[in-house]
């Protein structure tokens, strides 16, 4: 097997909360939003792995972290086995996440680092929003070259051309030349969400992260989008992390599935094995309210009841217990260790291992 | 590079297709414009110059000859000729007005725009300043700044300090909007996807944030022309003008100091309080419809204009009214 191409080891990510000066003075800890609280992945080379889990669970914070927007307040980001430059400026702040859940300090590990420029140059992000991703007055031609420029690659203006046509025809956009000179509010969302794909594509990088790529667009577009991404993968080879709220589209082109809950990654496992055998109470949740296009079909659905607890005081033991169907009194008390269902699939569930899933 | 000039061009006559259509616009832009080809084309609107004495037949000095007398605008207390003062005047007027404002709207752009951008320390100093600048009365510290820097015989031409101390006191209003304008833009998507590019500082600032805020600092420099204009015509009225170089606010004061209007010479106060008040009026109508035009919110949207104008069905205002449900009375 070879090396992954991205490989993340215990990823934290706390917001700290600003605080009033009356806190300030008497001396209270610091509040921490807990965005990402230890979470740990590797992505193949021309794999998809999708993140699933409802909003304000950390898919869109381990996304920009990924890409380096935003600095992790611990944890390893190994790019081919390189560390990724965000981390020199964490370790001068020296915050890290301790046992008792604030933060502290902690000597760093020496690894191999990759500045943030090179990261940049093989790693791209799609943004979650093509109405918003796009600078308003910027022509597609401006937009796409943009990756060239600021790498300071194809400075010979015919060779640019070319590459932005090559990437725009890639993307679906034929004759390429007729959108050169457009902006993108003459565009449709699907024919901008193919911009940001060719702009992202344009220096033809190893990874990408797609952040909801498909969720601001109308029903009939998803498909083309999520098919252009496919074929891009197969053509080039390129790795996905996607990152979605929507299982649907996860059966539809993922290799495999990362379902996170408040945080945390709580069922892992390869795509089809997760969907036809969920494990964790949470994924089994999500899979039973994905519509079915038969009426007649009747299926229990499981209901989540209450919403999702605070990020900032997270519930003590398993964080899904206030909400989990099949929940005891000892959820509430342990942390639920791995759980190996196959050598590929794993879910952190306590109930697992006292065999009554 | 073709197809940009071909952008350019594309860009402007869209442009200039809604602007045509804007009354307060034109007019503003006419009285702009003409303002501006008077004071170029000074020379050649007078026989006389500005320093040239008006005699009658006699050989003396005509004082305060009416237009009646003496046409088109009549002479003031020293005979020379009104309207070659006034036409020359505009020069002195629009120099520093324009250049004072430049230089306000250049030193608030870039204040508004680092302090936007780059937040935190910078944000707090460079507000700061402004605020000191801000709750300072303009009017007496420029008297003070302009009558000490005079004082001190720096051998700087009176005009140059009055365009100096006027540029670097009114770019306060517009590094606030400016700034709040950043601040806003920084936080969009195109910008996280330009850093997610590898994009520095520059190549955003550059290619991000300023192309969307271009309109608006093209707008209030029209707008901030104005103050300037009259902020001169304040300050010369009140005598710190260059009498060698008389704006308008130069002749306000001639005409004030020696009784021009105790002796009924209208002609000499007047027309240079009209241009005053012309060029000021003509700023301001074409900056509020710059504004308007050109404010990043109001935007044409992919739906808008003639040709991608959605067809409305012919009898739409009968029909939604059935359809739609009127708040407050569906309740009933």
């Amino acid at each position: 097997m070879t090396a992954p191409i991205l490989e993340v080891r215990n990823l934290y990510k706390y917001f700290p909360i600003r605080q009033s000066l009356t806190d300030l003075l008497r001396r209270k800890p610091a509040d921490y939003v807990k965005a990402v609280d230890g979470v740990s992945f590797t992505l193949e080379r021309g794999e998809v792995l999708a993140v699933v889990g409802e909003s304000g669970c950390g898919k869109t914070t381990i996304a920009r972290t990924l890409i380096g927007l935003e600095e992790q307040t611990d944890g390893e980001i190994l790019f081919h086995n390189e560390t990724v430059g965000a981390h020199e400026r964490r370790a001068r702040a020296g915050l890290v996440p301790l046992e008792s859940g604030g933060v502290g300090t902690r000597e760093q590990q020496v690894l191999p680092r990759m500045s943030m420029k090179r990261l940049r140059q093989q790693a791209q992000m799609i943004f979650q929003d093509p109405y918003e991703s796009l600078n308003p007055r910027a022509t597609i031609l401006e937009i796409v070259a943009e990756p060239l420029v600021v790498h300071g690659l194809a400075r010979n203006r015919d060779e640019r051309l070319a590459r932005v046509k090559t990437a725009l025809e890639e993307a679906g956009l034929r004759p390429a030349e007729d959108y050169f000179l457009r902006y993108p509010h003459e565009l449709s969302g699907g024919q901008r969400q193919r911009v940001v794909i060719a702009s992202a594509m344009v220096l033809q990088p190893e990874l990408l992260i797609a952040d909801e790529p498909v969720s601001m667009l109308d029903v009939s577009i998803r498909a083309e989008i999520l098919n252009l991404l496919r074929d891009l993968r197969q053509k080039r080879g390129v790795s996905i992390v996607f990152i979605t709220h929507d299982l649907s589209t996860v059966a539809y082109f993922a290799d495999r599935i990362a379902v996170m809950y408040l945080g945390r990654i709580v069922e892992t496992g390869p795509a089809r094995e997760v969907l036809a055998n969920p494990q964790h109470p949470y994924t089994r949740a999500l899979i039973s309210v994905i519509p079915v296009p038969n009426p007649r079909q009747r299926r229990e659905r499981v209901i989540l009841q209450g919403e999702t607890p605070n990020p900032i005081d997270l519930p003590s033991g398993c964080r899904f217990h206030p909400r989990c169907p099949i929940a005891t009194a000892e959820c509430g008390k342990n942390d639920p260790p791995w759980h190996a269902i196959s050598p590929t699939h794993q879910a952190a569930c306590l109930r697992i291992e006292q065999g009554t899933s | 590079m073709n197809e940009n000039w071909a952008l350019f061009k594309r860009n402007l006559s869209d442009f200039w297709k809604t602007f045509r259509k804007n009354r307060l616009g034109l007019l503003g832009a006419f009285l702009v414009v003409t303002s501006i080809l008077v004071a170029t084309f000074a020379p050649w609107l007078t026989p006389y110059s500005p320093s040239d004495i008006i005699r009658d037949e006699g050989g003396h000095g005509l004082t305060f000859a009416s237009p009646a007398v003496h046409a088109p605008l009549g002479t003031d207390d020293a005979g020379h000729d009104v309207w070659t003062q006034l036409v020359f005047g505009a020069r002195i007027s629009l120099m520093v007005g324009f250049m004072a404002g430049f230089i306000a709207m250049f030193v608030g752009s870039l204040f508004g725009i680092l302090a936007g951008y780059f937040g935190g320390a910078v944000d707090n100093l460079l507000m700061r300043i402004t605020d000191i600048l801000l709750v300072i009365p303009d009017l007496p510290l420029m008297l003070i700044l302009v009558a000490t820097i005079r004082q001190m015989d720096l051998k700087i031409s009176p005009l140059t300090v009055l365009i100096a101390v006027i540029g670097l006191l009114y770019w306060t209003s517009t590094a606030r909007l400016i700034r709040s304008q950043v601040l806003t833009i920084k936080e969009r998507q195109f910008v996280a996807r330009a850093r997610a590019i590898g994009a520095g500082h520059g190549h955003i600032i550059r290619k991000h944030i300023l192309p969307q805020i271009m309109p608006l600092i093209v707008a209030n420099t029209v707008l901030i022309l104005s103050t300037a204009i009259l902020v001169e015509s304040g300050l010369a009225f009140l005598g710190l003008g260059d009498p060698t170089q008389p704006s308008w606010g130069t002749m306000l004061n001639f005409a004030f100091d020696r009784s021009a209007v105790t002796n009924g010479a209208w002609w000499f106060y007047l027309p240079p309080g009209l241009a005053i008040v012309w060029v000021t009026l003509g700023c301001v109508l074409l900056g509020n419809v710059l504004e308007e035009m050109l404010n990043p919110r109001l935007t044409a949207h992919h739906l808008e204009g003639d040709q991608n104008m959605v067809p409305r069905a012919p009898s739409s205002s009968e029909e939604t009214r059935g359809m739609i449900a009127v708040p407050g009375k569906g309740a009933e």
